[in-house]
């Protein structure tokens, strides 16, 4: 059984078709890319899965219980987690507390406090960051504020972690460790679908590639088989050429 | 950063807390009478601003019904008043038995409204809980005048002492219950809903749920206040029960105290409750002038409100310290 489906999502804004009829299948242990233009609508198809929006039509499974429609909360403990493309940390709150919340409130279960801490410890050293965690999460670099948004959603206990674009702003050296960072969650047992524009990164890490443009998937395979596709490289250089 | 100066404040907060609260539960022993009444007022606003910082102070969604859940209060009442004879009012614990039923109908109608209306953005949920205290006293209006004919009600008198420790048990009964959520997961929670709450919300956070039950929650205190000031004021009207007063000056209280500590919002209180007392009858525009004047330079200057300023003070002291010692 896939762990994650969709059936012809499809989500307009106004006359925009952002996503438009896209079917998926994710199964457990894999680790699925997600590439396509600016524009092409990853992160919609990222909100409609977690709940943030509504689909306008189609069927969204986890476990092959039907999902569309639930409240986000809801799907956080069911087991989908996910990251911002933007950093919504929660700038205020210490950097400890910003995962211990994830612990407290992600799982299916009730967790006491003292669990909920020793687990935030645990995942703070999993992400490797530093153990000041009582400072303001608002002053940790970009880098770090992204690994905190990584280790607050895995204290939320998912089974299918959604990541969008943890690695956009990076610098090599950073590029490097959330690679190997998304190598150790995938071998921890967790499902991954990530958007990444870094192609290093989706070509090595992926097993499988969707590619979506204007809201459509139009391809989809394993990374050499993406690497081949004609239409893939057509717009990938045709938004190399209209950007250059 | 400033750990030292934290843990310090953790320490003296209780101790200091608990000196006030025995030299106010033993005042009517020593006190005068114009010293309970005035206490009695000034705890009046340190209820009302700490109930609104509750939750708005944390998840920022800025709520102006405090003047109707005080309304709720004031005509429970009124109304359960005349239904019962003196002679039944004459025992206190019937006192406190109407209190809490203003109370907890003030939570009903809070529940009502935040399920309502804590969909929405938070521009339109301060318009709409503004609407609230207008409607309700437009309501009131109509009903009175329609059905008993007459505008306003007398509320049977009590002791100003039994007011005054009907009204601190309640700022006792609320200070323990807001300790107790700020430090619980749900203080986490509505402080994480204050700053991002889409983010709240895919970590598994149920954040209408959070957010209506501490605003019913918040109205419990509101509406008990209510009910007991009634019995003080003795004759009531829409007028004054929804007081637009009763849901700004909170706020501002608040504001110029700071709200990201709990006791931000008493000290704020406690001012400007104590400086209108003793400057509004005497000199009532300057008193608005000053009002006006310190807050604009709070929103301004102070971010954090008085709190952060004496917190700054401290930080800057123990680091100096620190420093000091390290060289
Ligand atoms: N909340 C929204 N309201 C209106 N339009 C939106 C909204 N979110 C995304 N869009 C539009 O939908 C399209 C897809 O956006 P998005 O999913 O963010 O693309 P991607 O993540 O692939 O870059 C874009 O044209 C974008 O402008
Ligand atoms: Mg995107």
């Amino acid at each position: 059984m896939h762990i994650l489906e969709g059936e012809r999502v499809t989500k307009y804004f106004g006359g925009l078709a952002a996503v438009s009829e896209v079917s998926f299948q994710v199964d457990p242990g894999e680790v699925v890319g997600l590439i396509g233009p600016n524009g092409a609508g990853k992160t919609t198809l990222f909100n409609l899965i977690s709940a943030s929006l509504v689909p306008n039509s189609g069927v969204i499974r986890f476990k092959g219980k039907n999902i569309t429609g639930m409240a986000p909360y809801h799907i956080c403990r069911m087991g989908i987690g996910r990251t911002f493309q933007t950093v919504k940390i929660f700038p205020n709150l210490s950097v400890m507390e910003n995962v211990r919340i994830g612990a407290l409130f992600g799982c299916g279960g009730r967790i006491s406090a003292t669990e909920a801490t020793r687990k935030a410890e645990e995942l703070l050293e999993f992400v490797g960051l530093p153990q000041v965690s009582s400072t303001p999460a608002g002053s940790l670099t970009f880098a770090n504020q992204k690994k905190l948004e990584v280790a607050r959603a895995l204290a939320t206990q998912p089974e299918v972690l959604l990541l969008d674009e943890i690695m956009a702003g990076l610098n090599q050296t950073e590029i490097g460790q959330a690679m190997e960072l998304v190598n150790r969650i995938r071998q921890s047992g967790v499902t991954i679908v990530m958007i990444e524009h870094v192609m290093k990164a989706i070509m090595n890490i992926c097993d499988r590639i969707m590619v979506l443009h204007h809201g459509r998937k139009i391809a989809e395979g394993t990374p050499s088989e993406i690497a081949k596709s004609e239409t893939v490289i057509e717009i990938y250089l045709g938004e190399a050429n209209a950007a250059g | 950063m400033n750990k030292i100066s934290f843990n310090y404040s953790k320490l003296l907060l209780p101790g200091i807390l608990l000196a006030i609260l025995v030299v106010l539960a033993t005042l009517p022993l020593y006190g005068s009478n114009y010293s309970i009444v005035l206490l009695t007022s000034i705890i009046m606003y340190v209820i009302l601003t700490v109930s609104w910082a509750l939750f708005s102070g944390s998840t920022g969604y800025i709520s102006l019904a405090t003047a109707a859940f005080f309304g709720v209060g004031i005509y429970t009442s009124a109304i359960l008043g005349r239904t019962f004879t003196a002679s039944i009012l004459a025992n206190e614990y019937f006192v406190v038995f109407i209190v809490i039923i203003g109370g907890l109908i003030s939570a009903c109608l809070a529940f009502i409204v935040g399920a309502i209306t804590l969909r929405l953005r938070g521009i339109y949920f301060a318009i709409f809980t503004f609407g609230l205290v207008e409607l309700i006293k437009n309501l009131l209006l109509w009903y009175e005048v329609k059905f008993t004919g007459t505008r306003g009600r007398f509320v049977v008198v009590i002791g100003n002492e039994t007011i005054y420790y009907v009204i601190l048990g309640i700022l006792l009964l609320l200070l323990l219950v807001t300790y107790f959520i700020r430090r619980s997961r749900y203080g986490l929670a509505l402080e994480s809903i204050g700053e991002h709450e889409e983010a709240a919300a895919h970590i598994g956070i149920n954040v209408t749920m959070v957010k209506v039950i501490i605003f019913a929650i918040s109205a419990v205190f509101v509406g008990m206040t209510g009910s007991i000031m009634a019995m003080r004021w003795t004759y009531i009207d829409p007028y004054i029960s929804f007081d637009p007063n009763l849901t700004f000056l909170p706020v501002l209280m608040a504001i110029f105290g700071g709200t990201r500590q709990m006791y931000g919002p008493i000290i704020g209180a406690v001012v400007f409750a104590y400086l209108e007392e003793i400057l509004l009858t005497r000199f009532p525009y300057y008193y608005m002038l000053i009002f006006g004047i310190v807050l604009a330079a709070t929103i301004l200057y102070l971010p954090n409100g008085l709190v952060g300023v004496v917190q700054k003070i401290i930080a800057r002291l123990a680091g100096g310290k620190h420093a000091h010692s390290r060289g």
